[in-house]
């Protein structure tokens, strides 16, 4: 390390970027890997039901599935737009 | 019974097969009779990096097929004793790699070896899935990249979810993280994920850190495991390595930067 790197900010490196964009996708990769095959198509299905009544995009659904030792949590999540 | 270890990565060019060669040749130099698996199939490259390139007449596909005896493939390697190569074919297409063939083969070697090295190909394909799905023990081989360190995340999930162990509900795969190719000044300048980082994202054990050297280009050039160029950084961390997988406690070495005079460091920089 240089004499002048002591005055530099360590949190901009290359090296740390890389690890919090890391951190962030094998994250979301682990959380898609635990869910059921289904979800997409339960997704696009329910996102056909609500859409007869309410005009909404792909991303204001979010379907989740939170597993726990004794039981599993389907959450569902709609982001109604507003009037 | 032997030990089945599947060298594994994702990602390709990270230093599968030259680790699967020296962790090979490595197990065997203690005297445990070891034999080395190439699953790529149609790109085969291990007997290259082993030296015995020109020794091969059948392979790991005619053995399944019974058009050999597995005595008949097995290449006997010249400077290690108890060293075993079994090279893959150049010329089927990857699916002549059955579940039933694969552990046909991987049985009748269990009679008679200790250790059993699977080097997988690149990739998550048929191939790969093949060479990770009997393996009782994982190496997986990581760069300190990004995509290098996301594809093993991704075959982390694999040997969790589709490896015999997993699909019969037995123990899991052991996993071992390899980190090859540091460089510990580039991570003393920020330019390079550090181990620590590596093992946080990953969460498996270090298994050993490999730094990047010219030897093991070298090494590979003349067809010479790293691991038996025993005055290199390279090859005494593949030998601590190995040391480790067979429960030695070995202190990691080659992790940080060479250290330099005052002046230098002061004016010149990492």
């Amino acid at each position: 390390m240089s004499f002048l790197d002591y005055f530099r900010s360590k949190k901009n490196t290359s090296a740390n970027v890389a690890k919090e964009r890391l951190q962030i996708i094998v994250a979301h990769e682990r959380g898609q890997r635990e869910q059921p095959d289904y979800l997409p198509q339960l997704q696009q299905e329910l996102l056909a039901v609500i859409r007869k009544y309410v005009q909404i995009s792909d991303d204001m659904v979010q379907v989740e599935v939170d597993r726990n030792d004794s039981c599993s949590v389907l959450e569902l999540n709609v982001t109604l737009p507003e009037k | 019974m032997a030990r089945i270890i599947v060298v594994t990565s994702g990602k390709g060019g990270v230093g599968k097969t030259t680790t699967s060669a020296s962790i090979s040749t490595g197990l065997a130099k203690r005297g445990h009779k070891t034999v080395v698996i190439d699953f790529d199939v149609g790109l085969r490259n291990l007997d290259l990096i082993m030296n015995c390139e020109r020794r091969v007449v059948y392979d790991f596909v005619n053995v399944i097929q019974g058009e050999a005896t597995l005595n008949q493939a097995l290449i006997r390697d010249k400077r290690v004793e108890s060293l075993y190569i079994l090279p893959a074919s150049q010329t089927r297409e990857k699916e002549a790699l059955t579940k039933e063939g694969v552990e046909k083969v991987i049985n009748e070697l269990s009679d008679t070896f200790d250790y059993i090295v699977c080097d997988s190909p690149a990739g998550i394909e048929h191939g790969a899935l093949m060479a990770l799905y009997y393996a009782d023990e994982a190496i997986v081989v990581t760069n300190p990249e990004v995509s290098s360190v996301r594809d093993s995340d991704r075959i982390l999930g694999i040997l969790q979810s589709k490896s015999r162990r997993a699909e019969m509900g037995q123990d899991p795969v052991r996993e071992h993280l390899l980190l090859t190719r540091y460089n510990p000044d580039r991570v003393d300048k920020g330019e390079m994920l550090s181990v620590a980082d590596v093992e946080e994202i990953l969460a498996i054990p270090l298994l050993g850190v490999i730094p990047e050297s010219q030897v093991v280009l070298n090494s590979s050039n003349q067809g010479l495991p790293v691991i038996l160029e025993e005055q290199s950084d390279a090859g005494q961390a593949y030998d601590d390595a190995v040391g480790r997988l067979l429960g030695e406690e070995r202190e990691h070495r080659f992790m940080t930067a060479q250290k330099k005079g005052f002046f230098s460091r002061m004016f010149k920089g990492g």
